[in-house]
């Protein structure tokens, strides 16, 4: 059996190489996953990496899928790094698509006189919603020690119940055939599109913007370097006397605010109107962004895009293959796997068995400094 | 009267996911590795039970398809965390978005599905009580397997000698590994019989307790029952317990339900989750105690000789 | 005829050769000592004879037969039994559940428990084979540790370092108890570096400096000067410099107590010191008594600290924060290098950001520039050797690491610093060079405080010393009248109270 031999420092290329090793892997398991359901597998694939990418109009409809990953995968990244596990990024999504929806709703009446300005109190409610859920859990450990990662998720919980009670009840719209939804926003409340006749919309320009100011806060601000070191060497923070309690509330209350950003976009862009299905799981499969981004802004954008592409090659394989839609989720989740798999690389050699050897093995540390 | 003994059957019924799912994120826990698939597992032991009983017209088949596929994904998992030493949370949370997602590709075909009659199970004699025979007697066989098995891990982590290796490799899996024990092959045998539980609790929901089949039916159990382990502080009987609270929880809000109280439905049905914020707060306020009875080696990767 | 006999041990390892030359021979039934200080090659030493390591050379004699010892199973085959230093307990778990996990064949639990108390009681070490060992004192842990190695009836019991976690009384159970097994027959190797101890106890003695045996006596025909002599060495000869230009007090820690940690920490008593502008004090003592707890409490990482027992230069600076402190001037440097004083993946530039400023402009944002040059500033002054700025911390050998950390706050020129085991582990070259900064520092006026294992070092560059033992600090001497004697006797943690409050 082969062995694995710890390096004694990590290995930048795999850092880079693992995530495409990963990807290789999946796109391998996929062509099996392809055969045995009986399709064509070069098909399969074509569908999930080519046809995505193929025009502008394929573009556009990436454009809608990747913004709100790359959005709530930056702000997870900040967490991440810092240890710190928010995994409830998907009811923040929902918070800050309440949010939004409620500014919007009000368009019609009393927000009338705002005009096209709408779009900003949309999104900063949005913002905010997003943060407000996420300060909970911070609150939670801050206070109490409460284990942030099943504290978020409990909340993801509880907002699509929120969601649900809303739209079925005092949201819902009166002329709508008692669907659970609520009317569906005025032009002026929709977020506005980049080019006349194409889907993509301004999110995409936040996006890129956000995405800059993330990469300046990680690795040119003061605080970005303290998250840095909270999460690489937590000793070493102390000592250098940044505030462990920063640590915690700076990247909670940024990754809610990116993730509610991203829910009142797609609340009131693509979808125009409050349901029940607007959580999509965006909020988790930009756990998975984040980490086949590195954490990094600019692997970030990368990831967004291919894991876009797996969403809009699972609404093809649906529509032209016959198959069920949630094939999307299966390949996310193999690719993380990988990846992880993969990752071990960066931090072992794989070396082949020792020869057996009739020594007396020392249990441990025998062969240290007096 | 008669309603409470009604809910307090629905209650130990409902408990009873919670119940085996806590208990093999015990066995986990207790050999130092924290499971956050429990939820992915739990989803695709569902939809593999029911898929299996709807093709074998076997309840029994279907209750060990959800075990196997259980210690199966347990396995993969056991392989990276114990072998490959990737981030125990990390991978946790990949199988459960993995198994989010293959439950609903290979459930789509089940949704409307439906199970054979199901049995009423009752023990003689003594489903006749009064009150209690309604209250306790009447439940299917594997409520009383998950107090029996409650009471048997009780007495193996502390009287025997298996148990208690276990108990000291979650402790301090280098000293074990220096006594001479095989540390990893011991975590990964605890990682793959917890898988198996928290399997068997995924196709129990699934076959016995709605016996239907929808995307994400797991609703967030598998993530309570992690915060059933610090809450009982560790121990099978408080488990289980703690299972029994929460199921008691969730059927609070059909019993208000039916009696009329005016509380629109969502609100009721985020109880098990406000309910597991709030016990979280509580057990963790106590730092120090929570450490004092935890696993000490928990979530941290071992490999001998380093 | 001996029972165990060493010859001519050798073992040597990449940057040191740790035993040199090394004979012991112990009688049966006889109480042996090892003494020597930290690094001498004790614990190389005992590795070998439980089996754990290999000597390069040499021979080994047991009951006068020549032996190979394999393995630590291998010595315990043989009637070699160890009672380690840091105990190999399982905190959750009853102490007969402990010791049952420990034996080699399929016994029952039940009779663990008999067999305990038997033991327990032929020995005189009460304990309840039923109780968690986290409920244990550390007294008591260390009870477990013996009666687990008593189980077996070994012929050569090995403690290291016995008491450096027992309270006097303990200690004089401990002492019983090895007399009734050395009466029994068995041997015992008792390595220690406290004299008193050893004195009292042990019947012959080895004692190491450097890897080499210096002497083979009687303790108890010895005196506490003659061994701590033959421990150190003679009274060095101390380096000549200026006088000290003492100010005014700089520094000040009064009855700084503070409850240890966790289990394995130490607990502060009563602490009072004072270092003066343009002095250097130094805190001599094994690692383990203290140092780590007292140094976290002065450089602000302990938030328990009490108020009004810190103060800085008139300023009651207990509750301050590190970073609030390196802005009065007061700076640091940790005992751990690698996650502590450095974080290891990061650059040489990003680690200057940890303690200095002067890469953050005004507006948050870090100027790349400015830390490069501040990095190479600091590379140039103490001859860092390492690939540039940007060369990741984790890549520096200990000593250029050490010497780019002890740059980063010497540079920062301040008012007073506390540097923790500033040489440890590091080159000859290195070591000499920090050392030399040091004393400029004092020579500018910066109030210094040292705290070392390496005694050479503290008597070469310390204005006045003190002892660290057990949590407690001894009275404060002038280096220059300080006396090997006195030094190994306040390192077992006898002084005067008396003494302490006039210094």
């Amino acid at each position: 059996m082969l062995r694995l031999e710890a390096r004694p420092q990590p290995s930048s290329i795999m850092t880079i190489l693992s995530p495409v090793l990963a990807l290789v892997m999946t796109i391998g398991i996929g062509f099996f996953f392809f055969l045995v359901l009986g399709k064509d597998p070069l098909r399969g694939l074509q569908l999930f990496l080519i046809e995505p990418i193929k025009n502008g109009a394929a573009l556009g409809e990436l454009s809608i899928k990747a913004t709100p990953l790359l959005l709530i995968a930056l702000g997870l990244a900040i967490c991440y790094r810092a240890n710190v596990w928010n995994i409830g990024a998907e009811g923040q999504f929902v918070l800050g698509a309440l949010g939004g929806g409620w500014v919007a709703l009000q368009a019609g009446a009393d927000l009338a006189w705002m005009g096209r300005g709408i779009v900003l109190a949309i999104l900063v409610a949005g913002v905010l919603s997003g943060m407000f859920w996420a300060g909970v859990p911070a609150l939670l450990r801050d206070r109490f020690s409460a284990n942030e990662v099943l504290v978020s998720l409990m909340l993801v919980y509880i907002a699509e119940l929120l969601l649900s009670y809303l739209v079925f009840g005092p949201w819902k719209d009166p002329m709508g055939y008692n669907f659970p939804q609520t009317i569906t926003f005025p032009a002026v409340a929709r977020i506005p599109r980049l080019i006349e006749g194409v889907r993509a919309n301004i999110g995409l320009l936040i996006a890129g913007f956000v995405v800059i100011a993330c990469w300046v806060f990680q690795f040119r601000t003061f605080r970005g370097f303290q998250l840095l070191v909270a999460g690489l060497a937590p000793a070493a923070a102390r000592y250098a006397g940044f505030s462990s309690r920063a640590a915690l509330w700076t990247p909670l209350l940024l990754s809610g605010g990116l993730a509610g950003l991203a829910g009142a976009l797609e609340v009131a862009g693509p979808v125009g109107q409050l349901t029940p299905y607007i959580p999509v799981g965006y909020g988790f499969a930009a756990i998975i962004v984040a980490y086949v981004g590195r954490l990094h802004p600019v692997g970030i954008v990368f990831a967004a895009v291919l894991m876009s592409m797996f969403y809009i090659g699972g609404e093809l394989a649906q529509s032209r293959l016959g198959l069920p839609k949630s094939l999307t989720g299966v390949f996310q989740g193999i690719l993380l796997f990988t990846l992880l798999g993969c990752d071990t690389l960066i931090h072992y050699r794989i070396r082949r068995p020792l020869r057996i050897q009739r020594m007396a093995s020392p249990p441990l540390g025998a062969t240290g400094a007096p | 009267m008669d309603g409470l003994a009604l809910l307090f059957a629905a209650t130990l019924n409902a408990g009873t996911v919670l119940g085996f799912a806590g208990l093999g994120l015990l066995l986990n826990e207790r050999a130092g590795i924290v499971n956050l698939g429990a939820e992915g597992i739990m989803l695709v032991a569902a939809i593999a039970g029911f898929a299996a009983t709807v093709h074998t017209g076997n309840d029994w088949v279907g209750l060990s398809a959800g075990v196997a596929a259980g210690g199966f994904l347990a396995g993969i998992f056991g392989v990276l965390v114990i072998w490959l030493n990737t981030n125990q949370f990390a991978t946790g949370l990949a199988l459960s978005l993995f198994g989010a997602g293959v439950s609903a590709f290979l459930g789509i075909q089940y949704v409307q599905e439906k199970l054979p009659e199901r049995m009423q199970w009752t023990v003689p004699w003594l489903s006749d009580l009064p009150w209690l025979g309604a209250a306790v007697f009447r439940q299917h066989p594997l409520v009383y397997g998950a107090i029996a098995l409650a009471f048997a891990l009780t007495w193996w982590f502390d009287h025997s000698r298996s148990g208690l290796i276990l108990r000291a490799v979650g402790d301090a899996p280098a000293s074990a590994h220096a006594l001479g024990f095989p540390v990893r092959w011991i975590r990964f045998a605890a990682v793959i019989a917890g898988g198996a539980l928290c399997g068997l609790a995924g196709a129990y929901l699934s076959i016995v307790y709605t016996p239907l089949w929808v995307e994400g039916m797991v609703a967030g159990k598998g993530w309570i029952a992690l915060a059933l382990t610090t809450f009982a502080s560790w121990r099978p009987g408080r488990i289980l317990l703690g299972a029994y609270v929460f199921g008691g929880v969730t059927m609070l809000q059909f019993y208000l339900q039916g009696e009329g109280i005016e509380v629109p439905i969502q609100f009721l049905s985020m109880m098990p989750y406000l309910a597991t914020i709030l016990v979280l707060v509580i057990i963790s306020r106590n730092a120090a105690w929570v450490r004092s009875h935890m696993p000490a080696s928990l979530g941290e990767p071992f490999t001998p000789g380093a | 005829m001996f029972r165990l006999e060493l010859a001519g041990i050798c073992k040597q390892y990449p940057s040191v050769k740790a035993n040199d030359e090394v004979s012991l021979r112990v009688r049966p039934g006889a109480i042996h000592a090892i003494l020597g200080e930290n690094g001498a090659g004790k614990s190389t030493l005992l590795k070998i004879v439980y089996g754990a390591v290999k000597p390069d050379s040499g021979s080994i004699l047991w009951n006068g037969a020549p032996v190979l010892i394999q393995s630590p199973a291998a010595a315990r085959a043989m009637g070699i039994r160890m009672v380690y230093q840091h105990f190999s307990l399982f905190d959750r778990l009853t102490v007969a559940q402990n010791v049952w996990l420990g034996q080699d064949r399929q016994v029952s639990l039940q009779s663990i428990v008999h067999r305990i108390q038997t033991v327990a009681e032929t020995y005189g070490l009460p304990i309840d084979p039923l109780r968690p060992i986290h409920a244990l004192s550390v007294g008591e842990r260390q009870r477990v540790e013996i009666i687990r190695a008593l189980m077996t009836e070994p012929q050569l019991l090995i403690l290291d370092e016995p008491t450096s976690v027992l309270t006097p009384q303990a200690i004089d159970k401990l002492f019983e108890t090895l007399r009734e097994l050395a009466q029994r027959g068995c041997s015992i190797l008792y390595v220690s570096h406290k004299l008193d101890e050893i004195r009292a106890l042990c019947e012959q003695c080895t004692v190491l400096r450097n890897g080499r045996v210096t002497g083979e006596v009687d303790p108890r025909l010895e005196t506490a000067g003659s061994l701590s002599r033959l421990m150190i060495g003679a009274d060095p000869g101390r380096a000549t410099r200026r006088p000290p230009k003492q100010g005014d007090e700089m520094l000040t820690v009064r009855a700084l107590s503070l409850a240890a940690h966790d289990t394995h920490g130490v607990t502060l008593k009563a602490i009072g010191l004072r270092v003066h502008k343009g002095e250097i004090l130094g805190i001599a003592g094994v690692s383990g008594n203290g140092q780590q707890a007292l140094v976290s409490a002065l450089s602000g990482e302990d938030p328990r600290v009490p108020p009004r027992t810190i103060w800085f230069d008139g300023e009651d600076l207990a509750k301050h924060s590190p970073s609030n402190r390196r802005r009065k001037g007061l700076r640091t440097v940790p005992e751990q290098r690698l996650g502590h004083g450095a974080v290891p993946s990061l650059s040489l530039a990003q680690n200057t950001l940890l303690t200095r400023t002067e890469g953050v402009s005004q507006t948050r944002l870090i100027s790349s520039r400015a830390l490069r040059k501040l990095a190479q500033s600091i590379i140039e002054r103490f001859q860092v050797k390492a690939a540039g700025p940007t060369a990741t911390a984790q890549s520096l050998s200990g000593g250029n690491l050490q010497k780019f950390i002890v740059g980063r706050e010497i540079s920062a020129e301040p008012r007073a610093l506390i540097v923790s085991q500033p040489t440890w582990g590091v080159d000859v070259g290195a070591a000499a060079l920090i050392r030399e900064e040091l004393l400029r520092l004092r020579d500018a006026g910066c109030a210094i405080l040292v705290v070392s294992e390496d005694l050479e070092e503290l008597l070469e560059i310390s204005d006045r010393m003190m002892v660290m033992a057990q949590g407690r600090l001894s009275p404060a001497v002038r280096a220059a009248e300080l006396t090997v004697e006195q030094i190994g006797q306040w390192m077992s943690g006898l002084w005067e109270e008396a003494e302490h409050a006039a210094a």
